[in-house]
């Protein structure tokens, strides 16, 4: 067993053991914030497939983090006020279904990641970083200027969705679902690392010619696998709704887009539970950080500043070694 | 619409992407000489506007605020070179959007302690305040035609610095062959930092220049950042002049999509949702712009790669 | 993001000792405002203004946190409040959205929030609450009260201008509900935009006698200042909001003459606001803005319900704030039935009292002003 199986063992298991000694102590918002990082990890895991294996640095994944919380938000509004979606060619209502909502979340940003992939892949480099950013951007605008589901003001879900069986608004409930998808994702995407469509990918990451030559493409390797990191994303989106039982534009903005990355970078690019890393992580200093100071950012600030600096390969890379399976 | 307010729009336009050059002068300077994405950049066009605020708040005086804001913006982005973004320049590019995202939280908030929640004052002096008659009928402000002359002032010391100038050889060399210029014996430490003050030193002037008419307050430099950067892909990242043509662009989609889309919307669109879906559209009329332009030139109008 | 602040006992005496509350009864009360970040001098004003009217006051145990003007986090920050600190009554959200996401959250877990500034619609409306009470105003009361004082004062075409957002076109609607002439222009400008050269150029193309305008922070500070430097000649109106002192000092002279519409001004002629503001000038160092009045007005709201009732007895608790039985620094303050604010709302002018650029008021725009959305309010 190397020391990054081992590190990726006890990652795993310190959210539920965080949660379940939560419960224990019955402190049910350290609950809501083991949640909290479990679906922030999955939008990370989601950016990870195309920024770690694929070496794509999408600044736009707010998009689909964005467009996965307002699935949740403009089915469940609908459900909530009795009227349909829409009416003309056929009928859709909204609906408070979990399994419904997850997945329309991950066809909505599927699509939307394969036309922005499509169009964005053409470009390489910084390019591609602000290309990307840009498409975010417009969905930003568009999401606050567009009045029908509340612009700015975003929608208020006044209770969570239902998922068969559970109690969703009981934190540990709710957390059981986080948790429990983010394992799922987790456990595919180290397979799809390691199937012959991930190492076709980060040879086309490390040598675009010598894939080609073998027959592959790489623009439609590297299209596939934005697609879907956008579709993993989008359903940490709609993960992130339920779990505030609230969207708005925020979702959309270069900001979120910038955060996700950055648990990305602070756990470690490329590496599997790096996500998982970088948001606990994250999630513990803004909440340890903010008690300290009002002006709270500004450690916040130096802190990524020193990982950027002297810890690189993040924090798995700090503990672990360099070795990375893939590279 | 009278071709007169026509004219007028353009001009605005022009004024707003001249504005927008200070910002991504420096910006794509950096970028193509040190190969560096520094999102940085805005905080510095913010210290630049509060370092004339506090300046011009002490002595009354604006040139003293200008002076002000060139020295500080150059300081902090000089110190910010020697501590950080030096040890940033073999990294790729995740690396420096994590750093300088890092750095842009220090700014703000750093800059919220010294000087507070509140918004600071600066005003245009008052041998430039209010509006000259133009010769067509044109009332114009006075201070944003000095924008624009100082704008294009600094867009030709620009040019003439790098394509006259020893120490713009020794940039173009250096963009061109980082080993090469070192193996000549020029100090490439000393030349990278000097190039980082310089442009944040644009950065500083766009601030205090902007800051006169605008509002001086923490977070100022990131929307103008986002539009840089905007403005700097679409005219090629590395290139002066991609920079320029991209401002003007820039300045000219925004401020006539504003103008002409809501219009636009209502001659096929109930009057009332044509208001706010022709804002809609406006609002990401730069974006979509971008993004047509990298469809046909991928690395933008002046990109070399 | 915890910063505690235990009123302290020690500075009872400085309240004097008249001061007792009724049955003793304690209350926590947990603020969620933005201390950090944009916006965050609004956030810093209402904390102020509450705990200067809470001090001295042992019955009210107060936590703060920071929402960061993130939606999410204020919603987490709701759920923390109530889940770990066990507080009783909810208050602090600056901003509509975030009261849009904030308050549902916390009246479904059966807790009061008073808010201090924000009053969407909706919670006025159709998604009132018998636990949500409005101490500042129904977002749409300045506006109409600035439409009925421009048709009442000869003000016959305006130009209107706000951001393309809810709180911005709910804004302009409202001023077009009161009023009575002719809105020869309306602009959606972009969130966040900075430079408005083609927006005064239409201005001044067109024959408008009147802008009207809301721009919060920053945007107003920039319009203001870009409008007086174009030699544009016409009258200026809007909201409180883009000319409260917070603002004004950056604006400067380009300010004065400006028409604003505010439910408090500092020049109010009433015992209550001459000690807020002469109390709070002492604590502070600077001028109260009207979130500080709000913030405090808050304060003495929970005081004098909390002199009444228990805030484990709901019922009574809300039939003790019903009353709202304090006095107000600005002046008459009753709870309509939806729990929205019936006061005056005053025209004030921007002035300059020596060298600092402030308002005075010079009229009453809509007396006992009350909003139109009660009647969608079922309790």
């Amino acid at each position: 067993m190397t020391r990054e199986t081992l590190l990726n063992i006890v990652l795993f298991a310190i959210l539920p053991t965080t949660a379940l000694v939560a419960f224990a102590l019955d402190e049910p918002f350290i609950i809501t914030l083991a949640t909290k990082a479990a679906i922030l990890a999955l939008a990370g895991v989601g950016l990870n497939i195309a920024l770690g294996l694929g070496g794509l640095v999408s600044f736009g994944h707010a998009a689909f983090f964005g467009l996965g919380g307002y699935a949740m938000g403009i089915l469940a509004s609908h459900a909530q006020s009795y009227t349909p979606l829409m009416e003309t060619p056929f009928l859709i209502e909204g609906t408070k279904s979990m399994l419904v909502i997850w997945g329309v979340a991950i066809v909505a940003s599927a699509l939307a990641a394969l036309a922005i992939g499509a169009l964005s892949l053409r470009t390489t480099g910084v390019y591609f970083i602000m290309i990307t950013l840009a498409f975010g951007q417009m969905l930003y605008y568009f999401a606050i200027s567009w009045p029908a589901y509340g612009g700015e003001d975003g929608l208020s879900i006044y209770v969570r969705n239902d998922f068969p069986g559970l109690n969703t608004l009981d934190p540990i409930q709710f957390f059981a679902i986080a948790f429990g998808i983010l394992a799922i994702v987790l456990f595919g995407a180290g397979r799809l690392a390691k199937a012959r469509f991930g190492l076709a990918l980060s040879a086309a990451r490390q040598n675009a010619e010598r894939v080609e030559t073998v027959g592959l493409t790489p623009f439609r390797l590297r299209l596939v696998a934005f697609v879907i990191s956008g579709a993993v994303t989008g359903l940490a989106g709609a993960l992130f709704a339920d779990l505030n039982r609230f969207v708005s534009p925020t979702m959309f903005s270069w900001h979120t887009s910038g955060e996700i990355m950055v648990f990305v970078i602070l756990g470690g690019v490329g590496r599997l539970f790096g996500p998982v890393a970088g948001a606990a992580l994250y999630i513990l200093l803004e909440h340890t950080l903010g008690g300290l100071s009002e002006f709270w950012h500004v450690y916040l600030g130096l802190l990524l500043l020193l990982v950027v600096l002297f810890a690189r390969g993040g924090l798995i890379g700090t503990i672990a070694g360099r070795e990375v399976a893939h590279d | 619409m009278s071709t007169i307010l026509l004219i007028e729009q353009v001009l605005n336009g022009l004024q707003f992407g001249v504005m927008l050059f200070l910002m991504a002068a420096g910006l794509t300077l950096i970028f193509g000489v040190m190969g560096l994405i520094n999102l940085a950049h805005g905080s510095l066009y913010m210290v630049g506007a509060f370092a004339a605020a506090a300046v011009a708040g002490w002595t009354g005086s604006f040139a003293l605020a200008l002076v002000a804001a060139l020295a500080a913006s150059a300081t902090a982005g000089a110190l910010v070179e020697l501590l950080v973004i030096r040890r940033l320049y073999d990294r790729d590019h995740l690396d420096q959007v994590l750093a300088t995202f890092a750095l842009i939280l220090i700014f703000s908030e750093g800059t919220r302690w010294l000087f507070g929640s509140f918004p600071l004052f600066l005003d245009v002096p008052a041998a430039l305040a209010g509006p000259i008659m133009l010769p067509g009928g044109i009332l114009y402000p006075l201070y944003r035609l000095v924008i624009i002359g100082v704008g294009l002032l600094v867009a030709a010391g620009v040019f003439w610095l790098i394509a006259k100038t020893r120490i713009g050889i020794q940039i173009r060399a250096g963009e061109a062959d980082r080993e090469m210029i070192a193996a000549l014996g020029i100090d490439i430490s000393k030349l990278y930092t000097m190039v980082f003050a310089l442009g944040a030193a644009l950065a500083g002037l766009a601030g205090a220049l902007v800051g006169a008419i605008q509002s001086v307050q923490v977070g100022m430099g990131e929307p103008v950042l986002i539009l840089a950067f905007v403005v700097i892909v679409i005219g090629g990242i590395g290139s002066i002049k991609g920079a320029l043509v991209g401002s003007i662009l820039v300045g000219l989609t925004d401020t006539l999509g504003g103008v002409l889309l809501p219009p636009l919307f209502a001659t096929f669109m109930p009057a009332s949702s044509a208001t706010s879906v022709g804002s809609a559209v406006a609002s990401m009329a730069i974006y979509i712009l971008m993004v047509g332009v990298l469809l046909f030139k991928p690395s933008g109008l002046f990109g070399g790669k | 993001m915890k910063l505690r602040t235990l009123i302290a006992a020690a500075s009872i005496a400085a309240l004097g000792a008249g001061m007792a509350y009724a049955d003793g009864s304690k209350v926590k009360v947990g603020m969620i405002t933005t201390l950090s970040g944009g916006g965050a001098g609004l956030g810093i004003d209402v904390r102020d203004g509450f705990v200067l009217a809470a001090k001295g006051n042992d019955n009210l145990e107060l936590v703060i946190e920071d929402d960061q003007r993130k939606p999410d986090i204020a919603v987490q920050l709701t759920d923390k409040l109530i889940q770990s600190e066990k507080v009783d009554v909810l208050t602090g959200i600056i901003w509509s959205n975030l009261a849009m996401a904030v308050v549902p959250a916390a009246t479904a877990q059966g807790k009061f929030y008073l808010s201090p500034n924000a009053g969407p619609s909706a919670l006025a409306g159709k998604g009132c609450s018998p636990l949500y009470f409005n101490v500042a105003w129904q977002n749409d009361a300045f506006y109409e009260a600035g439409g009925m004082w421009a048709s009442d004062n000869g003000i016959e075409k305006v130009f209107l201008m706000a951001p393309n957002y809810p709180a911005g076109t709910d804004g302009m609607n409202g001023f077009k509900r009161t009023f009575k002439g002719e809105v020869v222009g309306e602009v959606y400008t972009k969130l966040g935009q900075t430079d408005y050269a083609a927006e005064i150029a239409q201005i001044r193309a067109s024959d408008a006698d009147t802008v009207y305008f809301f721009l919060p922070g920053g945007m107003g500070i920039s319009f203001m200042k870009q409008f007086a430097g174009s030699g544009v000649e016409k009258n200026v109106m809007g909201p409180a909001f883009s000319f409260d002192q917070g603002i004004l000092g950056a604006i400067g002279d380009a300010a004065l003459g400006v028409k604003n519409t505010s439910h408090w001004s500092k020049d109010i002629d009433n015992a209550a606001n001459k000690k807020f503001v002469a109390d709070f000038q002492a604590e502070y160092g600077r001028l109260p803005s009207l979130y500080a009045a709000q913030g405090y007005d808050t304060a003495l709201l929970l005081q004098s319900a909390m002199g009444k009732a228990d805030v484990k007895d709901a019922a009574a608790f809300q039939a003790a704030l019903e009353e709202a039985d304090f006095a107000s620094v600005r002046g008459d303050f009753a709870f309509a039935p939806n729990h929205h604010p019936i006061q005056d709302i005053y025209m004030r002018e921007v002035i300059k009292e020596g060298d600092v650029v402030t308002n005075k008021i010079i009229g009453v725009a809509s007396s006992d002003h009350q909003d139109v959305y009660g009647a969608d309010c079922k309790m």
